[in-house]
């Protein structure tokens, strides 16, 4: 390959200043606001939800509303493997990734056949499927009332999760970062790259001889073990499990949260979920009961004008088809 | 369980009419409107508000619940929908999501967020049993009215497709737009008629079946999956297709949650992933592409 052509598709990958200046300020975030911990720690978990989704919806042009179900799997697992096996967080941590990148690895071919449609339906159904089967077997998850009294350990057998929370957001941030470490090198690589041709132009990638299905599986297992890594994160920092990990608006919400954040660059996520959770607290501050409407709205003028043009402040006043 | 099987035809029929609107909207104009929910839970509202407020028979109130939503549609597409038609359905999904969060909040400041109380009239309170013991068919008038509406609307709107002009422009816009648009066919007219139809279809059903469905502003969101469900299995190029998957859905609805209550909804969610896997373009569905 050429050197001005490398030069271009290794341009991405390089890391910018203003990029390590903002996780040193993320990194710092827990240190100042120590009242504020909990937020933090809720964001950056919101935060590596929304990643996730990224690298589907982003990256790969799959348009999923039911991508709580890994978020659900991950917490309730790690719930019930903290309340029942063993109470260690970065073991129930990984269990919780496991079984939600099983599942996401088992629901794959669903998603590779049919329309938009379809899949919409089918991701949108086993987020469904699964929010039934806990609530009905609520013996086990607990049904409505969720699954209090989660006990975590101490983290790497020194740092025990205090009520202050500061512990649990320099937990959640850390895995935040290393899973924005490891995307950050798939979207980079020939892989990622394949990825983008796949949500551009699939019929192409598949005349170029490159496996379609192979690739959509691979990344949705990807993207449901992060998801699950996520609720596993909410489930082990708030000490319970509840079907509110499971519910359609947790799909809803991390979607309108990377769309803010902007979809295909991998600070979508975390800036969309400080983004959203701004957003909220703003809007539930003035209107308490009715914010959704302000969301609702803003959303249908966010369509209407264009997602892109949220980034490009010089392009607000200007006609649409520039 | 003769009894159960109506019930479920007649579940199955009302669905049928609530998504009908959406499958020829998907089908017709390429839009996933998930807003489609709000049009029926308006249809309700307005039965509600007719019924109660003015004092309307029921009867009345029903082509009023058509026409008002049918307005209420053909207004929204001209101004808000008609934008976002060649937008990616990301875009589409979140539009149509947004405009359904407004619906909901304003219905819940306007109307109250508790559940609303249908007064059904006499006439149709009343059942008629036929045969005994296991065989035995009871059938509610209100469930027998709802089924002869709908089989009513259903043959209507065959006819229409087929015997009319309309109805053959409808079915060529369907199946190529641009072509049909080179045929000096015009399509925006037809999308505008056909939603406003479809919007008009999704208000006369909520009014249908505000009573079994449960009237409150949480409606569009409850329901807005079944209503999907229909349009993913039936596929959206015909009527007969979210009519055969309608009666699928409303008739294992009503089975599995009589038999089997510990499982209630799943077995539908689980069904339509399976025809999904068996046949992802629909049940029906001339398509192969997209």
């Amino acid at each position: 390959m050429s050197g001005k052509a490398s030069a271009l598709l290794l341009a991405p990958a390089r890391w910018r200043r203003w990029e390590y200046a903002l996780w040193a300020a993320i990194w710092a975030a827990p240190i100042v606001f120590t009242s504020h911990a909990a937020l933090i720690n809720e964001i950056a978990i919101f935060g590596l939800f929304a990643l996730s989704l990224d690298l589907i919806l982003g990256y790969t042009g799959i348009v999923s509303l039911g991508h709580a179900a890994f978020f659900g799997v991950g917490g309730y697992a790690a719930a019930l493997f903290a309340k029942h096996v063993m109470p260690d967080p970065l073991v129930g941590l990984a269990v919780g990734t496991v079984l939600a990148a099983v599942l996401g690895a088992l629901t794959s071919p669903m998603i590779v056949r049919g329309t938009d449609l379809t899949r919409l339906m089918v991701t949108m159904g086993v987020a469904l499927v699964l929010l039934e089967l806990a609530n009905k077997f609520d013996s086990i998850t607990g049904g409505a009332d969720g699954l209090p009294g989660v006990m975590m350990g101490p983290l790497l057998g020194q740092f025990t999760f205090d009520l202050g929370a500061r512990v649990a957001s320099f937990y959640s941030l850390a895995v935040l970062f290393v899973a924005f470490l490891i995307l950050r090198r798939v979207v980079n690589s020939p892989l990622g790259l394949s990825l983008k041709a796949l949500r551009d132009n699939r019929l192409r990638v598949m005349a170029i001889g490159l496996s379609v299905n192979f690739r959509l599986a691979l990344i949705y297992t990807l993207a449901a073990a992060l998801a699950g890594a996520a609720g596993a994160l909410s489930a082990q920092t708030t000490g319970s499990a509840t079907l509110d990990l499971l519910e359609f608006h947790r799909s809803a919400d991390v979607m309108l949260a990377l769309v803010l954040g902007g979809t295909g660059w991998l600070w979508g996520g975390p800036i969309g979920a400080i983004a959203f959770s701004v957003l909220r607290d703003l809007l539930s501050s003035f209107t308490p009961q009715y914010w959704t409407f302000w969301i609702g709205l803003f959303l249908v003028v966010l369509m209407l004008v264009g997602r892109e043009r949220l980034f490009r402040p010089w392009t607000w006043f200007k006609r649409s088809g520039s | 369980m003769l009894t159960l099987l109506f019930d479920g035809i007649a579940y199955g029929m009302l669905l049928f009419v609530l998504s009908l609107g959406l499958a020829v909207t998907m089908g017709l104009m390429n839009f996933i409107n998930l807003a489609h929910g709000a049009f029926a839970m308006a249809g309700g509202y307005i039965l509600v508000v007719l019924m109660q407020k003015a004092g309307w028979p029921f009867l009345a109130c029903l082509p009023a619940a058509f026409l008002i939503t049918a307005l209420a549609g053909a207004l929204l597409e001209r101004t808000l929908y008609r934008p976002m038609y060649g937008k990616p359905h990301l875009d589409q999904v979140l539009f149509s999501i947004g405009l359904t969060l407004m619906a909901v909040a304003s219905v819940d400041y306007i109307m109250g967020s508790s559940q609303q109380n249908i007064q059904l009239p006499d006439w149709l309170r009343q059942r008629f049993e036929f045969g005994s013991g296991a065989t035995m068919l009871g059938m509610g008038a209100y469930r027998l009215f709802i089924v002869a509406t709908c089989v009513a609307m259903a043959l209507g709107l065959q006819a229409i497709l087929s015997g009319t002009r309309f109805g053959s422009r409808l079915r060529a816009a369907v199946d190529d737009p641009r072509v049909a648009a080179g045929l000096g066919i015009p399509v925006n007219r037809v999308f505008l008629l056909t939603f406003a139809v479809g919007s008009g279809l999704a208000g006369l059903g909520g009014a249908l079946g505000a009573d079994i469905f449960g009237l409150d502003p949480n409606f569009p969101l409850k329901y807005m999956v079944y209503f999907l469900i229909v349009c993913a299995v039936g596929g959206t190029s015909s009527i007969t297709g979210p009519l055969v998957a309608a009666l699928v859905l409303g008739i294992a609805d009503v089975f599995g949650k009589y038999y089997v209550p510990k499982l209630g909804a799943f077995i539908v969610y689980a069904l339509m992933i399976a025809i999904l896997l068996w046949r992802p373009q629909g049940l029906f569905s001339r398509e192969g592409k997209k």
